[in-house]
């Protein structure tokens, strides 16, 4: 039998690879947006195994909310990296080093 | 049934989604570039809706199922966005037209941001916050990118991005967890179902955590505020004066009400992680402001430092502390518009100053600018008789007040700290040679002008009659 930990117990290991996956990543920007994705996802299966188990309709309203926002921001952020791609011609993440100080 | 409409279409946020879309449409489908018509159709709008907050169009309405909060601290702080956006984008006209990214993506875009933040200030549940939040910060990732052929907009587009995403993510998890240990969503079913609890379960403690934490990276206090004098730097200067003016008031607004309505009850809990982000980002802008060069770091770590103060009147979750915290934001937007309008209009041999070392020797041509500028320092490091004072004033006053002894002394000791970089503005101006023969060249429109000479005079002439804003602030509560 799968109960309610079981569901919170996979979202928290999936958060933390999408976490870790942005922190440890040393060399693409893309694989920081699937991390991204990933950490979203999470709370999608979070949001809606609460529902469930709550008997409560309300969280799976915010996943599919969710899901809508995770699409826009996908596309907002490949935009902004396809403008740092043409501006340095790589998405290395060791190239984004031009500010500091 | 059509006096119903009329009245809808005057709620505030309502009227500002339809100017921001009218925006969009009028400067898509016109044939010449349409930057100006936009820039002055976004700034009249925002005028517009902060008159319709002022007469408060809103109160015949029960919203959405009671996802919309309408009190005299929302209003106070939806009307300082908006007056802020307005200025922002005055204040911005002539660089962007200047540095030739004069597009009518960018006054749409500010627009839809605003409107993110004022439903953020307004939200009253866990959906409708991550929806303004979200709506908020994906336009202002889009601007801090939007100098196309520069490397620096661009690094500072993605960095935003990245860490923008992330803390919106650790929002997400914090709220998924509140709501599955409590099964709702409202901030009032949140209340309820706590006020019959003694302690919070270790679920809930870790949602307030995660959504803190989510929080505290969007008002950038230590130690999530990586991302801040990147940002700031790299982004076009216009853009940057937006970033530093508006954004930041929403988000205090936002971290303010989450902590005292739905966890009011369990005030020792969120406490310890505010004192600490408190103390941190007061110490950390002072330092680590010391050390910069660049214009835009220096206001990045200041801002920083403020937040930690406005940190300080949320730690003593008091009536005072509240109205303390909107005097101290009013000040923050009064003093930070000033600056930034004069940033974005001085120029030497033709480019725009952005590092300390260029201002050397302004006083020598430029003595009334270089005195506001002055004022506007001394005002920025909390010197008495200017304005800033009053601000840091009222926020150690309400932390005495509720028996925080210690967080004041910390608090004056880093405004010492702090005072350093803003006197060494001071000296640069007044007392170091400029390098070269070249001449400053201080360009301003005359809105801008106006709306300068106003703040200077707010700024200088506050002492005379402080109860103007203390009157308007006594009014403020959460409900």
């Amino acid at each position: 039998m799968i109960y309610l930990e079981h569901y919170l117990f996979l979202a928290a290991i999936i958060f933390t690879i999408g976490v870790l996956g942005i922190f440890l990543n040393k060399k693409n920007v893309i694989i920081i947006l699937m991390s991204i994705e990933l950490i979203l996802l999470s709370v999608n299966i979070n949001l809606i195994s609460f529902s469930v188990f709550l008997n409560d309709i309300s969280g799976q309203i915010f996943a599919m909310l969710t899901l809508t926002v995770a699409a826009a921001e996908a596309a907002i952020g490949l935009a902004i990296l396809v403008v740092f791609y043409r501006n340095l011609g790589s998405i290395e993440v060791s190239k984004i080093n031009k500010l500091k100080g | 049934m059509e006096n119903n409409l009329i009245n809808f279409i005057l709620v505030p946020e309502v009227s500002l989604s339809i100017l921001a879309i009218s925006c969009l449409m009028y400067g898509l489908f016109s044939k010449t570039n349409s930057f100006n018509k936009t820039t002055n159709f976004a700034t009249l709008s925002l005028l517009f809706v902060s008159a319709l907050i002022y007469l408060d169009f809103t109160t015949s309405f029960a919203f959405f199922d009671n996802f919309f909060s309408n009190t005299t601290f929302t209003k106070f702080f939806k009307i300082l966005t908006s007056l802020g956006a307005a200025a922002s984008l005055i204040i911005s006209k002539k660089y962007f037209i200047d540095t030739k990214i004069n597009r009518f993506e960018i006054p749409t875009l500010l627009l839809f941001s605003s409107l993110g933040m004022m439903l953020m200030i307004s939200s009253k549940n866990l959906m409708m916050m991550y929806l303004a939040i979200e709506l908020q910060s994906l336009s202002l990732y889009v601007v801090a990118s939007i100098k196309r052929n520069s490397i620096e907009s661009a690094e500072s587009g993605v960095k935003y991005f990245v860490l923008g995403a992330l803390s919106s993510g650790i929002l997400l998890y914090g709220f998924s967890l509140i709501y599955g240990f409590t099964g709702h969503t409202s901030f009032d079913g949140i209340f309820i179902t706590l006020s019959n609890l003694n302690e919070l379960p270790i679920g809930l403690i870790f949602g307030l955590v995660f959504v803190l934490v989510g929080l505290a990276f969007k008002i950038s206090a230590v130690p999530f505020h990586m991302w801040t004098p990147d940002v700031y730097e790299g982004a076009p200067t216009s853009i940057t004066a937006f970033f530093a003016i508006v954004p930041k008031v929403a988000a205090t607004a936002l971290i303010f009400r989450f902590c005292l309505e739905p966890f009011g009850k369990f005030y020792f809990e969120w406490t310890q992680v505010i004192f600490f982000l408190s103390v941190a980002s007061m110490f950390l802008g002072a330092i680590a402001a010391i050390a910069q060069k660049s214009l835009k770091r220096l206001l990045a770590y200041s801002s920083i430092g403020h937040v930690g103060y406005v940190l300080i009147a949320l730690v003593a979750a008091s009536d005072q502390g509240i109205k303390s915290a909107s005097i101290y934001m009013f000040m923050y937007l009064v003093m930070n518009i000033a600056v930034f309008s004069i940033i974005l209009s001085l120029k030497k041999s033709d480019e725009y100053v952005e590092k300390i070392i260029q201002l050397n020797g302004l006083s020598k041509t430029n003595p009334i600018l270089s005195a506001s500028l002055t004022i506007i320092m001394l005002s920025m490091a909390g010197i008495p008789p200017f304005m800033g004072f009053f601000g840091k004033f009222y926020i150690f006053f309400a932390a005495i007040e509720s028996k925080l002894y210690l967080l004041a002394v910390l608090g004056v000791l880093a405004s010492v700290v702090s005072a350093f970089y803003y006197l060494r503005i001071i000296k640069n101006m007044y007392f170091d040679e400029a390098a070269d023969n070249e001449n400053f060249d201080f360009h301003i429109n005359n809105q801008a002008k106006l709306i300068l000479f106003i703040l200077m005079f707010i700024i200088s002439f506050f002492i005379l009659y402080p109860s103007l804003l203390t009157d308007i602030v006594s009014g403020i509560s959460l409900n």
